[in-house]
């Protein structure tokens, strides 16, 4: 039952509540976070399709909720050691020097949990009204945990994440009446199996101005620009682990929104003209993003601009289609994992240097050799180096690009990812390298918990660059031509 | 319910999104996001009676015309604001920019057609109501604001859906509802927080996170 997936998780968060121990607490974190994984295998396994149910996996979903699950195991497993590292008192805040104290960690954990149920949720539905409430619940679920450190940034942060998606999401309920309108006098239900369906004979005008709405309002949720503004502080004021999810997780979960629109554009003989949208959009995020990647100091804000960059890689492979969306489907998997894992790093070296600035963070390979490497290696992959699996993806959407004759998008998705790579390699060679500051003593310790996810995630990611498994490399391709309305590929 | 009670009721939107723009006190924004909320119930059970309809619009007209409201009245309350509203900008230019929505409303309104029976003024009603809501949160200093113009663009958006409120399933209607009532609840703490932070609900206090 593809239902349990979301309802596992939401129990969890309500036991979580209840428990007052925290060592407790936290091993039922990492339980759930296995259970789900292994329920999920167990479903992807076993699932018969059956196209009117309401929760059905499909390719894109499986492939999603996949990484989701995956990504929640690493960083339930890194939030142990975490929480246990974190104090429970006021202290001083070091940016402002304000006092602050954590919100209670059960609540943290319970969101936590939450979180997952409404990501589960979003990428499990068939019914396009339900994921609208599953994106909805995923804001509501995440804001507290953008509020774990209770000072006036993180604060100002959460406020601008809760407004700006929900006014975001406002849009795409505005997208889903229109889509309602659109098919009325047909099923004029908002079932994905039956706008398909219906596509061919729907009203185009409306169906366009769905669209439009859903893709402004989704990718508000996605980072899209010029609707990413609250992505920059949400990321940076978050703790690492809650920022790692968002990046990785979330960010997806609004991608696969938009997706559904355009598999029902393209079902209408309509993608021509959502991919041209998709383009655009994705033109603008990789601009945006090169602009303010480029001298950025913070090394945190200067991960979230990468996202802003890697969603916009993302809709612009979905819009061309062809070779280029069955790359970016790959990019999916390879973004997710390094980010993921940059995130949890920046985590390690928040910690110990306790300051945010690339320019202060200096001589990691002297104070945290294990973090500073694959802090190392994880830019490498974030920039598309090869060998890793991002260089692959990255190199078939341009190939995409090419194929179909785009010169222009090809010329400029490259001088943007030229222009990212130059900007962040400044910060991140100035942190590896450089001198020691001398309030840090000698070689600070690594626990498992703190290295040992990023350390896979990487692996995961180079791995990927020299061999991609015959079932990935089908579950991808089935999910490229799902999301490009070739065929439904239920499970 | 005639035809013509229903255009009055679009035509009492339409005026209470331009009373709102040009309101000074925020009890009297409570008061017309209130009124507005019980329209909007009656607007649905005109449009689309049966069953379905009704029990929508009782589900809408409670919580959009009652407990939203009352839950911003006691956060109000609570965090002791001031009553004045503080706009960017004067109130009269608020409503003449809801006076040009109007006309692009209308403008949008001939040119695409409903495609269902409706009353003749619901598209310019929703639509008008959806920008006065982003005005509201766009040119307001006090977060309270930003959460009444929230609910607002959310009216106009359900606005434009009372036509197919019988259609689909109605439970999605609904859970939409009660995702809004947590938005609200969750916003509504969020200031709470952040009257104990910043002692103020301005959003102007909000200047440290930038590039």
């Amino acid at each position: 039952m593809p239902i349990a997936l979301v309802v596992l998780p939401a129990l969890a968060g309500i036991l979580a509540l209840l428990l007052a121990n925290d060592a407790l607490r936290r091993g039922l974190l990492v339980a759930t976070a296995l259970a789900h994984l292994s329920l999920l295998l167990a479903t992807a396994a076993t699932a018969t399709g059956d196209p009117h149910a309401l929760f059905a996996l499909d390719a894109p979903g499986l492939l999603f909720l996949g990484l989701a699950s995956v990504l929640f195991v690493a960083t339930s497993i890194y939030a142990v050691g975490y929480l246990r590292a974190e104090r429970t008192d006021e202290r001083p805040d070091f940016v402002a020097g304000v006092v602050f104290r954590n919100a209670p960690e059960r609540v943290f954990t319970a969101c936590l949990l939450f979180f997952l149920a409404a990501m589960s949720l979003v990428c499990l539905t068939r019914h396009l009204g339900l994921l609208w409430v599953g994106v909805e619940c995923t804001t509501l679920a995440s804001a507290p945990l953008i509020y774990f450190h209770r000072h006036h940034r993180s604060l100002e942060a959460t406020w601008k994440y809760l407004l700006i998606c929900s006014v975001g999401i406002a849009f795409a309920l505005m997208g889903l009446l229109f889509l309602n309108y659109a098919s009325l006098g047909l099923s004029g239900s908002l079932h994905l199996d039956r706008l398909l369906a219906d596509a061919p004979t729907m009203h185009p005008v409306w169906l366009k101005a769905a669209f439009l709405f859903l893709l402004v309002g989704y990718g508000c949720k996605m980072g899209l620009a010029p609707m990413h503004h609250w992505l920059p502080d949400a990321h940076s004021e978050a703790p690492s682990l809650v920022s790692a999810l968002l990046s990785g997780a979330l960010l997806n979960c609004a991608f696969l929104g938009i997706i559904r629109g355009h598999q029902v554009c393209a079902a209408a003989g309509l993608a021509p003209f959502s991919g041209g949208m998709l383009v655009l959009l994705g033109l603008v995020s990789l601009g945006t993003a090169a602009v303010f990647v480029v001298g950025q100091g913070d090394f945190k804000r200067m991960l979230a601009y990468s996202s802003v960059e890697h969603m916009g890689l993302l809709a612009l492979a979905l819009g061309t289609g062809g070779s280029a969306a069955l790359s970016g489907m790959l990019h999916t998997i390879n973004h997710s994992c390094t980010k993921a894992a940059l995130f949890l790093l920046s985590g390690n070296i928040l910690a110990l240097y306790h300051t945010k600035s690339s320019y202060d963070a200096r001589g990691l390979f002297r104070t945290l050799p294990i973090t500073g490497v694959l802090w190392m290696l994880g830019f490498l992959s974030i920039t598309g180096t090869p060998p890793f699996g991002t260089f692959v993806s990255e190199l078939g959407i341009i190939h995409g690009l090419l194929a179909q004759g785009r010169w222009g998008v090809a010329t400029i998705t490259m001088v943007c990812l030229a222009v990212i790579f130059v900007g962040m390699s400044s910060a991140v060679a100035r942190m590896v390298h450089g001198p020691k500051p001398r309030y840090l003593g000698g070689i600070a310790r690594e626990d498992l918990s703190s290295v040992g996810p990023s350390a896979f995630l990487v692996a995961v990611v180079l791995l990927l660059g020299i061999v991609q498994p015959e079932g990935l490399r089908w579950l991808v391709a089935a999910a490229m031509r799902v999301a490009s309305g070739m065929e439904e590929g239920l499970w | 319910m005639t035809a013509s009670t229903l255009s009055l009721a679009c035509w009492a939107i339409i005026l209470g999104d331009l009373i709102l723009l040009g309101a000074g006190r925020m009890r009297h924004l409570l008061l017309l996001t209130a009124a507005q909320g019980l329209l909007l119930g009656l607007v649905t059970v005109g449009v689309s009676p049966g069953i379905e309809g009704y029990i929508v619009a009782g589900a809408v007209a409670t919580l959009k015309g009652g407990i939203f409201p009352w839950l911003l009245w006691r956060t109000m309350r609570q965090v002791g604001t001031s009553e004045i509203v503080e706009p960017f900008m004067g109130l009269g230019t608020s409503i003449l920019v809801g006076l040009g929505g109007l006309g692009l409303a209308l403008w949008i309104d001939a040119r695409l057609l409903l495609p269902i029976a409706a009353p003749p003024l619901l598209m310019p009603a929703a639509l008008t109501t959806v920008l006065a809501g982003l005005v509201l949160i766009v040119l307001r200093h006090k977060a309270l604001t930003q959460v009444i113009g929230y609910l607002t663009m959310e009216n106009g958006i359900f606005l434009l859906g009372t036509p197919l409120a019988g259609h689909d399933a109605m439970w999605i209607e609904l859970l939409i509802l009660l995702d809004l009532l947590v938005a609200v609840f969750v916003m509504g703490i969020a200031i709470h927080h952040i009257r104990r932070t910043f002692d103020s609900i301005d959003v102007d206090r909000f200047c440290s996170l930038r590039d």
